[in-house]
């Protein structure tokens, strides 16, 4: 009568795919890489500084039109996409010399030469970001990301071993790769939101990742004779119903909000249905591998006497 | 553990009551938003039917806070705007020059003559002197015009300049604790100003803040585009008057006692004006817009204090029959002749007004000069229309996200579904109090927050009730199971939890606007999801164990 997932006890051997799921991974990055250094990122104005535009026209937008119009300005680099529905247009146009003052003076010039040109075009959103705060958001952003790894890494060190801590932190790397080129490939624009996407989608996956470990390290002191490999074998296949039970809500929540959630935010809400397919097979076939690879001393100083081992908050032992 | 204390079982029921009334006058936005603003206007004495009737339209007794609209959500616009503190260490060391010229010339026949190199508004003051010899004297004298920099509470901070000699050039400049406690003061009196000129717009509730060492954080909910705003804050609104000795053209060149100014409407016309102004605007007690009497064109009334009624008076009748410049960061609004002496202390300003323009420039002169000029660094605006579309957007896929995962968690664990089900609703009910009672800003990525909030929610449950099905698969009985399921989920669920949340202090620490707006809600939603998943339905579950007793168990 209960809807399930998967099956109660699953003895799938994902140690035994390891190599198939290494070398996917493995090409996947190179791959990331390579289009992210060939193609690079379609940099929304956060990171490249410049103007944003969105407005909305009487029935569907005539985009030659409205290009030909922005476009005859002498702005320089002017981009004229559809946004959602065939009347609203976005219009992006390259930093102007100069900070903010000299850009809303274009910002100015645009409306009116399109006003002039388009009857009835109404101006929803526009966004001015000067190079000084563009270069500053562009560090924000890095950092942000950089730092939550390392604090990350920090923490799991503190809670397991330093393979585990390792394991999860290439993982998280993994992920946030992988995303990254996701959004090179598909020129979709990267901009602040993403930025707070990835780190999302480092805490979910870190967070799928760390209840394998639990397990792992619970199963650990359970069978301590058991091979490394049948111990993550055992624990992922425990903890599978779990990571898949939660993904799988997180994922409807998601898609609910790419749907019907508006154009503003679907660049975001796809980076982040995205990281959790890529973070749910991160942390069931690459961190655990990692872990494997790394090897875990398991000779417990302490006999495991003091009760459930998953509520030993002192399990740091390096 | 499935014995739950009397207390605990108060205390839990206590605050998912408190989440719950907290959170209902969201559910009522424009209701409540409406008594506030009536409450607001009566409280600022504006007394009128129509206010007492908005206040009474929402119960005093219940709370009133609400979760603020990020201007992603109702429109406004967005302004990050940078002061030039420099502009006023260079103005301290050019009003320095003619005090350090009386007292070098005090001592002409120690330092010989001396003259100032480098250029006006530069960050030093630079003096040559002639002849070699007397540096180290002139340097003590330098030394002497030092003030000592007022460093708050903690009494005086040292000097508020230093002089160094290099061969025969003395340089002045100022101290870091005197470049600290200057930019304080202007940044302070900027905001201070920017707050008074948007204040006299009327719009409600605009978010004036400083950010980091010289910027200005604008937020004005309601304004359709960033250029309004920008009229209003983005002048320096420097009024002097000063006599004009002649006009020329773009070749004129000023004397030694004069600047050239350009002609605000005609840029071929420029004046050569006397540099020291007659008076300036800080005199100004009043400005109000309104119509010359004769032409019908817009202008700008004014009106001095006393001092500088005294002062306009007294130059006006010098000067009668000569021409005077009204100048507005420098540029000539106007120039009339004085046709005679003005002594009501009250005058005019009239240029190429427009009603708008007018209108403008009298709150200005109101609101008074910033100590700097400002220059825009981000704008964003977002049009209302756009703004009710992604709430509505947001509510629909909230809505949406939240009845799928209803369904899902009913479907795969059944009763013990319905609780996490209650329990995911008071999480988002708890969620929305802490975010109206703190005062936070919802913004679209806020939503997702929310929506990703609920996804994540329900993982403790998972968790929990997964491991309660190998507890009971292993053979225990069912409280055994219960309880160890509740025991063994909740390291994963801390380690798991405290990640996240990891990423969304770092957020919120680093990240600005609505990625700000996100990280709250995500960080407010751990604390929350977690609080509910784990006292919220483990009540539930005690408390059904405890009149069911039943033999077998199914999750």
């Amino acid at each position: 009568m209960r809807l399930k997932l998967i099956p109660d006890d699953t003895t799938f051997d994902f140690m035994g795919w390891r190599k198939l799921a290494v070398g996917l991974s493995a090409a996947l990055i190179v791959a990331s890489l390579a289009v992210t250094a060939l193609v690079g990122l379609n940099f929304g104005i956060d990171f490249r500084g410049g103007i944003m535009i969105e407005a909305r026209t009487e029935g569907p937008a005539d985009i030659g039109a409205i290009r030909s119009a922005a476009g005859g300005l002498g702005l320089g680099d002017v981009a004229v996409q559809e946004f959602g529905a065939p009347e609203d247009v976005l219009i992006r146009i390259e930093a102007q010399d100069g900070e903010g003052d000299a850009q809303m003076q274009v910002v100015g010039q645009v409306e009116a030469a399109l006003t002039e040109a388009i009857g009835g075009i109404e101006f929803r959103r526009v966004e001015v970001v000067g190079p000084k705060v563009s270069g500053e958001l562009v560090q924000q952003g890095a950092l942000a990301v950089g730092l939550a790894v390392v604090f990350m890494l920090i923490y799991i060190w503190l809670r397991f071993e330093w393979q585990f801590a390792l394991g999860a932190v290439l993982a998280l790397v993994h992920d946030v790769i992988l995303t990254i080129g996701v959004f090179s490939a598909t020129s979709l624009e990267f901009n602040l939101s993403i930025i707070a996407a990835l780190l999302t989608i480092v805490g979910y996956s870190l967070n799928d990742t760390v209840i394998v470990f639990d397990r792992i390290r619970e199963n650990l002191r359970k069978f301590k004779q058991m091979p490394l490999s049948e111990v993550l074998n055992l624990s992922i296949n425990e903890t599978l119903s779990r990571t898949l039970m939660t993904s799988g809500t997180t994922l409807v929540a998601l898609i609910a909000l790419w749907a019907l959630g508006g154009e503003v935010i679907r660049g975001f809400t796809l980076a982040m249905i995205w990281g959790i397919v890529v973070g749910t097979y991160s942390s069931i076939f690459i961190a655990s591998v990692l872990v494997l690879r790394m090897g875990v001393k398991r000779d417990w100083s302490k006999p495991d006497k003091a009760g459930p081992s998953g509520t030993n908050f002192s399990g740091a032992q390096v | 553990m499935l014995h739950y204390p009397a207390w605990k079982t108060a205390l839990v029921l206590l605050i998912c009551a408190a989440g719950v009334l907290f959170a209902a006058p969201n559910a009522f936005y424009s209701t409540v938003e409406r008594a506030n603003d009536g409450r607001a206007a009566i409280e600022a004495g504006r007394i009128t039917p129509e206010a007492e009737a908005d206040a009474a339209s929402w119960p005093s007794y219940l709370p009133s806070s609400l979760v603020n609209l990020g201007l992603d959500l109702r429109g406004g616009a967005h302004l990050l705007v940078e002061v030039a503190v420099a502009d006023v260490h260079a103005e301290r060391l050019d009003a320095l020059w003619p005090e350090a010229r009386r007292a070098l010339r005090d001592l002409r026949d120690q330092v010989g003559p001396f003259r100032r190199i480098g250029r006006e508004g530069a960050q030093t003051l630079s003096i040559r002197l002639e002849q070699p010899g007397g540096e180290q004297i002139a340097a003590e004298a330098l030394r002497d015009l030092a003030q000592p920099v007022s460093a708050g509470l903690l009494g005086a901070g040292g000097p508020d300049i230093s002089v160094d000699v290099d061969g025969q050039t003395l340089t002045v400049s100022l101290t870091e604790g005197a470049i600290a406690a200057m930019d304080d003061r202007t940044m302070a009196q900027s905001l201070e100003i920017v707050r008074r000129r948007i204040d006299e717009t009327g719009t409600r509730e605009p978010t004036i803040q400083r950010q980091g060492a010289d910027r200005i954080l604008v937020q004005v909910p309601g304004i359709g585009s960033a250029e309004e705003l920008l009229a209003i804050i983005g002048k320096t609104a420097k009024l002097t008057f000063h006599m004009v000795d002649s006009v020329t053209d773009a070749e004129g060149q000023a004397g030694p006692n004069q600047i050239k100014l350009p002609d605000a409407d005609d840029p071929t016309r420029f004046y050569l004006l006397e540099r020291q102004a007659l008076i300036t605007g800080d005199r100004l007690t009043d400005a109000q817009p309104g119509f010359d009497s004769r032409t019908s064109q817009p202008v700008v009334n004014f009106r001095f204090d006393a001092a500088g009624a005294r002062r306009f008076g007294e130059v006006t009748a010098a000067n009668v029959g000569r021409p005077f410049a009204i100048v507005l960061d420098d540029e000539v609004i106007t120039a009339p002749n004085i046709r005679e002496p003005i002594t009501g202390g009250s005058g005019q300003i009239s240029g190429s007004f427009t009603v708008e323009t007018a209108a403008n420039l009298s709150i200005l002169l109101r609101a008074g000069a910033l100590p700097a000029e400002i220059t825009v660094l981000e704008q964003r605006t977002v049009g209302p229309d756009l703004g009710a579309d992604s709430i509505a957007a947001g509510e629909i896929a909230v809505v949406v996200a939240f009845a799928a995962v209803l369904i899902v968690m009913l479907a795969c664990y059944g009763m013990f579904g319905l609780y996490a089900n209650i329990a995911l609703i008071i999480n988002v009910a708890l969620l929305l109090a802490i975010l109206s009672v703190i005062g936070a800003t919802l913004t679209l990525p806020g939503i997702a927050g929310i929506v990703l909030t609920i996804g994540m929610a329900v993982d403790a449950n998972v968790l929990i009730f997964e491991r309660i099905r190998e507890e009971l698969r292993a053979g225990k009985p069912p409280a055994r199971a219960i309880e160890t399921g509740y025991e063994r989920a909740f390291t994963a669920i801390v380690d798991a939890n405290v990640t996240t949340f990891i990423a969304a202090v770092l957020l919120f620490a680093i990240g600005s606007g609505p990625v700000k707006g996100f990280s709250v809600t995500l960080g407010v939603g751990i604390v929350t999801s977690v609080f509910s998943a784990i006292m919220v339905t483990r009540l539930m579950v005690a408390v059904w164990f405890a009149r069911a007793r039943p033999k077998t168990l199914t999750v």
